[in-house]
């Protein structure tokens, strides 16, 4: 876990991870997402046709996690409603 | 008539809203953003800067700073409230008010003497200009770009929210060249350039920036 090799929503030893992904609504220009296209089709990945950057949020809860508390924090601290989407991943097992 | 101008980590105009608050005929307040007293102000000024190193999103943490708590319930009493920069910034954040700003268009920072046209000259803000007024005064920003989906954007300008706009250029690729709303009220303003860096001839490109603060002291006396 802290070595850096968990990849996704999951509990171990009583701590368990929430994932939250942010990304700025379709009708937001991301121009962040632009350069880096642009920097793929100069190193000739022409396939690429779009990129949208966003956030990943990793969050360590003690127990079990609160979903109305955590959607809580997603969308009013982690991502800005005005302009972002937010994705919430709780623990599955 | 007694300013607040709240300093947040990593706020750096602070000296200069001061400044300007004093050559308009005001009484500047530091306020720290982080004890829940707002010293019996007039009004209150979120100066521009990189709160928290624009961590998160520029304004996200300093909006949910103690004392933006009772700034956010005394604006909505009626509390003139003028957020600079990342003080408009963190206005958007705190839901005072409409919109966000983000990533400039082309990436860079943006750095230049601005023309500006001055839409609503009826807030608490900007009475001391005229409808349609040109104004000079700097902007300098990297995440000023004023962004909303197209149907708030509809709503902010059906209901004539937009205080000053970008002319003869738009530096940042702000939506409808907006550079600043008012809360519907018209006592919250916000706006990306900086009307404290026009207040002296000696240092500003004009002194066309004075007017939003000798605006507030007729506001508060009119109060």
């Amino acid at each position: 876990m802290r070595d850096g090799r968990w990849r996704g929503p999951g509990s171990l030893g009583g701590v368990s991870h929430v994932v939250v992904d942010v990304v700025l609504k379709p009708e937001i220009s991301d121009p962040q997402g632009q350069a880096v296209l642009g920097a793929l089709g100069r190193l000739g990945h022409a396939g690429v046709t779009s990129v949208r950057q966003g956030k990943h949020f990793v969050l360590e809860v003690d127990g079990t996690p609160d979903e109305a508390e955590l959607k809580q924090i997603a969308e009013t601290l982690l991502a800005n409603p005005v302009i972002e989407d937010v994705e919430l991943h709780l623990p599955t097992d | 008539m007694r300013i607040g101008i709240i300093t947040f980590p990593g706020s750096l105009d602070d000296v200069d809203a001061a400044r300007a608050v004093r050559l308009a005929g005001g009484e500047p307040v530091a306020l720290w953003h982080a004890e829940h007293d707002l010293q019996d102000v007039d009004a209150v000024v979120l100066p521009g800067g990189f709160s928290y190193g624009d961590y998160l999103r520029a304004g996200a943490i300093a909006a949910r700073a103690p004392l933006m708590q009772d700034v956010v319930e005394r604006a909505r009493q009626g509390l003139p409230v003028l957020g600079i920069c990342n003080g408009f910034q963190v206005l958007c954040e705190a839901g005072l008010l409409p919109g966000a700003l983000t990533r400039n268009s082309h990436l860079h920072f943006r750095n230049r003497d601005q023309v500006l046209g001055v839409e609503r000259a009826d807030t608490a803000w900007t009475s001391s200009y005229a409808t349609g007024q040109r104004i000079v005064i700097p902007v300098k920003n990297g995440e000023g770009r004023f962004v909303a989906s197209d149907g708030d954007l509809d709503r902010i300008e059906g209901e004539g929210r937009v205080v000053v706009r970008y002319l003869d250029g738009n530096p940042n690729g702000s939506s409808r060249d907006i550079a600043g709303v008012t809360s519907e009220n018209g006592r919250v303003v916000g706006l990306m350039p900086h009307p404290e860096h026009a207040v002296e001839d000696l240092t500003g490109p004009s002194t066309d920036g004075l007017g939003f603060f000798t605006s507030v002291l007729k506001a508060v006396v009119n109060a």
